[in-house]
């Protein structure tokens, strides 16, 4: 974190994203949802970037970015696969999708594969409890999942 | 004739292909007769996707529409000849989940198209803030008092008594602020408010300011609902245009200027004090009470908070007065309240009941009781600070106290029926280890105590607990209760409490007998073949991922208890029921 920010092009983006949500300190979590828009994840070089144009402490970036689950260091895959383990998931079976899914994929919940096509993320509730057990691929809700829908779903996002 | 075509667009009905179907009539209409409009959430979850035709002033409402049954449904329309089939409210199941409901939050939910507000001034939409507005302020929290209405998030608190706090603090700069970070799993009532009718939320929000004194306000929404925060945000501009928030607003001294924050995935932030420091930008810790928001807030402001469904309720007893909404009472609870009912019902959905309506009416009634066939055995209600009622209460009547004294909590609105296949230790186990991970670490009872709770569950569900593990957990689940600062650390034993008190004989046959009897807990159970009924189809033996199940074709096969994992999977494949748990 101590390097300054050398790079013209990631200081050029950092005020781009200060004048587009603001810089002052209420705007920190917005700030950072921006920078995760942008790069997938909290990337150090630019989260250095916007501290240093609002002139805010990176130290504070890092305190809020690190409490809150929705944010991530480290670059997603290609397919982010959340894997819904709200109560009404829960009841309907939904330890068994992420037993499946781990093997499938091999990795654990926040992990991404080696060949960066997939993320795995357990969720705690996607709100669609009617649905369980729910799986979200990019964004797109599958409903009453099965193991053998949840692998078949996996093969064709792999393709 | 004009004819219009309603596809319910929420995020369960997009889920099921609603939106397949929307496009697929968008394509395909090709006549100027016919328009296409949507909606939102009408509560009727388990019937989705949901199309609605009006003819000449008449409804009928079609479920479970794919892209063929859309195709049949368009042919109908322009030959005036609707399909008879899949008409929901002929439908016997859905007559008695609609039967014993009372709308009034949800008045609007699945009716009005939720981004046009035209449509939501056409119900009566902004009525009640020009009523209120003819009103003193005084007068206005006098007849929210008068109505009963109490706080919807759980805490049930009196709201106006609350906004009466707000109005008497001191200060020349005051702020309202909605709570819509909706962080209990198994609740989606608040996010169907938002998607459905975000104006109900904003107008009570602008009632609340002129009765309180408030100028500008934030609706504090999670992340996860990208829907209801896109269509928040097209209500807000849509208000702000005509002059519903603003400055002068209806040309009278009322400003209110409402932002929307978008939450970063907390379930901390639910609780006031944190979700103030967390729309001040910092880490969502709760503070000690007092100084309570309304004397110190948001940027040390007097502030009020409450949450979507509070919000939701206030024009609709600004319009319609304070006895339409007190009529339905029990006891010292008012009106109605919105439960997310899922689990093992076999109608699922969004439903509103008057207080006093009692949790079998709300799962055999609604919910048509269980869907598996298996016995019910509890519902939990409150999420993770909740508890779980068993069926031996069922008769317990929606009402603060009668909730409250089962060890539950009515809660913002979770209503999750289980099954004789849900282990109970397991179920306290899960929502712990839910607790356990969203604690702020601020209470050290709530962070290690919440942990120890947890290791003593996991080596009951294991095998491995004593009977002096259930007295200590007992003793942890009192004083971790007792001794943290916010809800969260308060009310996290609670799970394990209630279960504990109308459970516990699961809790000594794990222990004692070392047997899980839902058949749920891994290291407590085995999987066997039943060589009488299996007819050696091969199938279990294809499916096993461990590869432990041996066999020749037509001969009964075996599970080698050394290699199985307990996956189940061959119990989901065989044809022929030949495989159990003991």
């Amino acid at each position: 974190m101590k390097d300054k920010c050398c790079c013209n092009d990631v200081l050029n983006e950092a005020k781009e994203v200060v004048s587009d949500i603001g810089g002052t300190k209420d705007r920190i979590i917005p700030l950072l949802q921006e920078i995760q828009r942008r790069r997938g994840y909290l990337a150090e070089d630019l989260v250095n970037a916007v501290a240093e144009v609002t002139g805010i402490k990176p130290a504070e970036f890092f305190s809020v970015g690190t409490f809150y689950s929705q944010f991530r260091f480290t670059p997603l895959g290609k397919n982010i696969v959340k894997l819904c383990k709200g109560t009404a998931c829960f009841v309907a079976g939904a330890d068994s999708l992420i037993v499946e899914a781990e093997s499938y994929l091999g990795i654990k919940s926040g992990g991404t594969t080696p060949d960066k096509l997939f993320t795995l993320e357990i969720v705690s509730c996607l709100g669609c409890c009617s649905l369980a057990p729910v799986v979200m691929i990019n964004g797109k809700v599958y409903g009453k999942m099965t193991r053998a829908r949840l692998k078949e779903l996996l093969e064709e996002y792999r393709k | 004739m004009k004819t219009d075509i309603i596809v319910g667009l929420g995020s369960c009905g997009i889920a099921s292909g609603a939106q397949e179907v929307y496009d697929f009539f968008e394509k395909n209409i090709g006549s100027s007769d016919i328009a296409l409009k949507k909606t939102s959430c009408i509560g009727i979850c388990f019937q989705e996707p949901i199309v609605e035709v009006v003819a000449d002033g008449v409804k009928t409402a079609f479920g479970k529409v794919d892209v063929a049954f859309a195709e049949k449904l368009l042919e109908g329309v322009k030959c005036g000849k609707l399909p008879e089939t899949n008409r929901i409210f002929e439908d016997e199941g859905t007559k008695s989940f609609v039967g014993p409901q009372v709308k009034i939050a949800l008045k609007n939910c699945g009716k009005i198209d939720p981004e046009n507000i035209d449509e939501y001034i056409a119900t009566g939409g902004y009525e009640g803030i020009k009523k209120a507005l003819t009103m003193s302020g005084d007068d206005v929290i006098n007849l929210l008092k008068e109505s009963g209405l109490k706080g919807r998030g759980g805490a049930g608190f009196l709201t106006g008594q609350k906004w009466a706090f707000l109005k008497g603090a001191k200060g020349d700069k005051k702020y309202l602020v909605c709570n819509a970070d909706e962080g209990d799993p198994g609740a989606f009532m608040d996010r169907a408010i938002l998607e459905g009718d975000p104006h109900s939320v904003i107008e009570g929000m602008l009632i609340g300011a002129y009765a309180t004194g408030a100028d500008e306000g934030y609706i504090y929404c999670r992340a996860e609902y990208p829907l209801a925060l896109k269509r928040l945000k097209i209500a807000i501009a849509a208000a702000e245009k005509q002059n519903l928030l603003g400055d002068n607003i209806l040309g009278t001294k009322l400003c209110f200027k409402l932002h929307v924050k978008e939450g970063a995935g907390a379930f901390v932030c639910g609780e006031e004090t944190a979700l103030i420091a967390s729309i001040e930008g910092k880490r969502g810790m709760p503070h000690l009470r007092p100084p309570f928001p309304a004397e110190s807030g948001v940027n040390s402001k007097p502030t009020n908070i409450n949450n979507v469904e509070t919000y939701a309720n206030v024009p609709r007893i600004l319009v319609s007065g304070a006895a339409s909404f007190n009529k339905y009472s029990y006891g010292q609870s008012f009106g109605t309240k919105v439960f997310a009912l899922a689990g093992k019902v076999k109608r699922v959905g969004l439903v509103e009941v008057p207080m006093g309506l009692t949790i079998r009416e709300i799962v055999e009634k609604i919910g048509g009781g269980s869907s598996t066939g298996l016995p019910l055995k509890a519902v939990q209600m409150g999420g993770p600070a909740g508890g779980c009622i068993p069926e031996s209460l069922f008769d317990t009547p929606i009402d603060y106290a009668s909730i409250g004294a089962t060890g539950a909590i009515m809660g913002s609105g979770g209503m999750i029926v289980m099954d004789s296949s849900s282990c109970m230790v397991d179920v306290a186990k899960y929502f712990l280890q839910f607790t356990q991970a969203e604690s702020c670490g601020k209470c050290t009872f709530c962070r290690i105590g919440t942990k120890r709770m947890m290791e003593i569950l996991e080596r009951i569900t294991q095998g491995e607990g004593t009977m002096e593990d259930l007295a200590l957990l007992e003793e942890l689940a009192d004083v971790v209760g007792k001794s943290s600062l916010c809800g969260l650390g308060q009310l996290a034993p609670n799970p394990v409490k209630t279960t504990l008190r109308y459970f516990k004989d699961e809790y000594i046959a794990h222990i004692k007998d070392k047997k899980c009897p839902a058949g749920v807990c891994k290291p407590l159970i085995k999987i066997e073949i039943e060589a009488d009924k299996c007819k050696g189809c091969t199938a279990c033996s294809k499916v096993c991922p461990a590869g432990a199940i041996t066999g020749s074709v037509k001969k009964p096969h075996v599970i080698d208890p050394a290699k199985c994992v307990r996956c189940k999977m061959c119990i989901e494949k065989c044809k022929f029921g030949a495989i159990r748990v003991i």
